[in-house]
């Protein structure tokens, strides 16, 4: 017992005690939730056997086609893949990642999203298919953007900080930021939780066609919203009139809040999906009001859970980052690879832990607008790197949908589904596997 | 109609006068749009397409029987002269740029929200979030306005014959308020760079919000501001208030 560690004040516990004892202030930092959470690895697929046959994995056809905003715009988006790329302000990320996400999802036939920032020239001009935030903080936010935006999403809330408002430490807010924001320069940042113009749903409902109305209802409207009381958010978002709803898991990252948000609030993705589809059942406009969930969607098997538990598409995040370099010990200069390990050492961090995106010096020149530092991450290489992973993501959800059988990814089904744990289980409401239990909805 | 604080008068809410400069009505046609029988959709349609249609002078839009409808004249680009009759809904000028939109009566909430340029003026009062974001153009509110005026201001210029709520100039970032009443609780919570000038009584005000004392350039810039609006009153009455830039970066004991 002498060197028995408590469970309750271990090592990390101590040292969060040892810390705010020390400096008086909370932990802010980037990325999502760290802690061990239920997550789609904990469902597997009943894929083919005699009693259903798959499709040919390298020959048959699998559509992958979605469409999203058909219920009241003009001009939905019809995408090449369900798989989008989440909302990333200019200031968090620098110029050069906005255009090589725009570059990869262009040439994926995906779309894009602006974010706490307003639009950058570079992400319009690399972005086929651009989404424009409309946010609290309405920074940078205008009629020309919002003329020549494909789609528009009214962000309510994100999963990592559902309730909260954006982030941007003063390090980040060189004079383009402070700008683009009509902000001093270097100030830390805080950005507004609750959007000026409107409060409740009812407002809510007139705000939406307000932007319709400017924008001639030609674009979808889709709403973004934290994973928290997600049936009665979503219903609301529907009677408000959106086109599509986003739902953000608390596994969904940003690029800097207090680490007591990321980790204590919120639900998991996993919860969050089956209540969202539930939700538009119930209110019966479930396939013409499109769902997007988000938040710590990773692989091709994450994207063909979240389709067949009834989601039309994903939006991936700190999984692009990641494509881009993100926690890799190297970054690319146009002489070859270079080593960042010490960078992340006076980070007091290491590749693999690195979750300081709120500082500004990131080592792979990605959450950064320092001059030196962006230049390490070269747009061409970041859009080539973010297109195998989608491209890696789009064949892994393909060769699931056809092992299932389907010849198209949005065919997929909660039946092709069991969980491993019985967490999993009542959260999917899907049977524990090799049961018909579904704790909390059957057999209970 | 519009109710105006003790010794303050509206010299002259034309739309055309010299003192409030908008676009003229000499030679310009006169377009009756009466929303008893076409609808808002059509409206803003019909306003819209004036930026596509090369025309030499822009018109001059009468809307009668708005009735409380929303989103009126929402997301224009031209400097069209626009005239609403009556009392309107919310968002009324959303998003303007260029516009000189003038509601004869009351207004719901977030009229002018997130304009850009141009003018709005409204005889009455102004219910919640008058001017919200604002990031340029003139908004006059001749009558009251309520809580949230000039919520996150961005570079727009109000001006508020009368009183404002609560939480007004809520996080303005850039631009001027000008309110020739009372201001209520928390006048300026979290005040970036934009400053308020009241005349009358502030209720409270909000965190790092702080009072200030008029220079010549405030006095100058109410005077003018004032005479914009076409409202009149005395420039060494109001009291400066702005931001004591406490908050701009983080402290332990701000967080809480
Ligand atoms: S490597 Fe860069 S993008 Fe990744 S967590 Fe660290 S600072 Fe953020």
């Amino acid at each position: 017992m002498a060197n028995e560690e408590s469970s309750s004040f271990n090592r990390h516990v101590m040292d969060y005690i040892h810390r705010a004892s020390e400096t008086g202030l909370y932990d802010i930092r980037g990325l999502g939730a760290k802690r061990n959470l239920p997550t789609f690895d904990d469902l597997v697929f009943l894929t083919a056997s005699a009693s259903r046959y798959p499709l040919e994995g390298y020959r048959e056809k699998c559509v992958t086609t979605t469409l999203l905003g058909t219920r009241f715009a003009k001009k939905p988006l019809e995408l090449q893949i369900p798989i989008t790329i989440a909302g990333m302000s200019f200031g968090s990320l620098s110029a050069n990642v906005k255009d090589a996400v725009g570059r990869a999802a262009t040439a994926c036939g995906t779309s894009t999203t602006t974010g706490d920032g307003g639009m950058t020239r570079e992400e319009r001009k690399s972005s086929q298919t651009l989404v424009y935030q409309c946010l609290p903080s309405r920074y940078g936010f205008n009629p020309d953007d919002l003329r020549q935006a494909d789609a528009i999403e009214l962000v309510i809330g994100q999963g990592a900080k559902p309730g909260g408002g954006g982030m941007l430490l003063g390090q980040k807010v060189n004079a383009r930021v402070a700008k683009m924001r009509t902000l001093p320069e270097g100030i830390d940042q805080r950005s507004a939780c609750r959007h000026p113009d409107w409060v409740g749903p009812d407002d809510l409902t007139i705000k939406l066609q307000e932007l319709r109305e400017i924008t001639d209802w030609q674009v979808p409207i889709y709403i973004k919203m934290g994973a928290t009381r997600v049936k009665d958010d979503v219903k609301l978002a529907v009677k408000a009139g959106a086109d599509v709803v986003v739902i953000d898991g608390m596994q969904g990252g940003t690029a800097a809040t207090q680490q007591v948000f990321i980790e204590h609030a919120g639900i998991p993705t996993l919860a969050a999906l089956p209540l969202a589809v539930e939700a538009l059942e119930e209110m019966d406009v479930f396939g013409e009001v499109q769902l997007i969930i988000s938040g710590g969607i990773r692989s091709g098997a994450d994207v063909a859970k979240a389709l067949a538990l009834g989601a039309d598409a994903v939006a991936v995040g700190q999984g692009t980052l990641m494509a881009l370099g993100c926690n890799r010990e190297t970054w690319l200069g146009p002489d070859g690879p270079h080593d960042a390990r010490a960078d992340y050492e006076k980070l007091g961090t290491a590749p693999g832990f690195c979750h300081h995106c709120h500082t500004g010096q990131c080592p792979v020149g990605i959450t950064t607008q320092d001059p030196v530092l962006e230049t390490r991450l070269n747009p061409e290489e970041g859009a080539r790197r973010l297109r195998n992973y989608l491209q890696v993501l789009t064949m892994e959800l393909t060769t699931l949908a056809r092992a299932c059988g389907k010849s198209n990814v949005h065919h997929l089904e909660r039946e092709d589904l069991v969980a491993l744990t019985i967490e999993a289980a009542a959260m999917a409401r899907v049977p524990l596997a090799g049961t018909d239990w579904i704790p909390g909805h059957r057999h209970f | 109609m519009a109710r105006l604080s003790p010794e303050v008068t509206a010299l002259d809410t034309m739309p055309n006068s010299a003192a409030t400069p908008g676009p003229t009505t000499l030679g310009e046609p006169t377009i009756d749009w009466d929303l008893s029988i076409r609808p808002v959709r059509e409206l803003n349609q019909f306003l819209h397409d004036l930026a596509h249609n090369a025309r030499p002078e822009m018109p001059h839009v009468r809307i009668l029987h708005p009735n409380g409808r929303h989103n009126l004249a929402v997301g224009l680009q031209v400097p069209a002269n626009i005239e609403i009759l009556g009392h309107a809904g919310y968002f009324i000028a959303g998003m303007n740029q260029a516009a000189h939109i003038t509601v004869d009566g009351n207004v719901g909430w977030s009229v002018a929200e997130n304009m850009m340029s141009g003018i709005v003026r409204v005889k009455g009062c102004a219910s919640e979030c008058a001017g919200a974001s604002a990031h340029g153009g003139l908004l006059v509110i001749e009558g009251d306005a309520s809580s949230r005026c000039g919520i996150s201001l961005k570079g727009g210029q109000i001006v508020v014959g009368g009183s404002v709520g609560h939480l007004s100039a809520f996080m303005a970032q850039a631009g001027t308020m000008v309110v020739c009443g009372d201001a209520g609780a928390a006048l300026g919570d979290s005040l970036y760079e934009a400053v308020i000038y009241v005349r009358g009584s502030i209720h409270s005000l909000g965190a790092d919000a702080r009072e200030e004392p008029m220079q010549t350039d405030d006095l100058k810039t109410v005077a003018d501001l004032l005479q914009r609006a076409a409202i009149s009153a005395d420039p060494q009455t109001f009291r400066r208030v702005a931001s004591a830039r406490q908050l701009y970066h983080w402290h332990a004991e701000a967080q809480y």
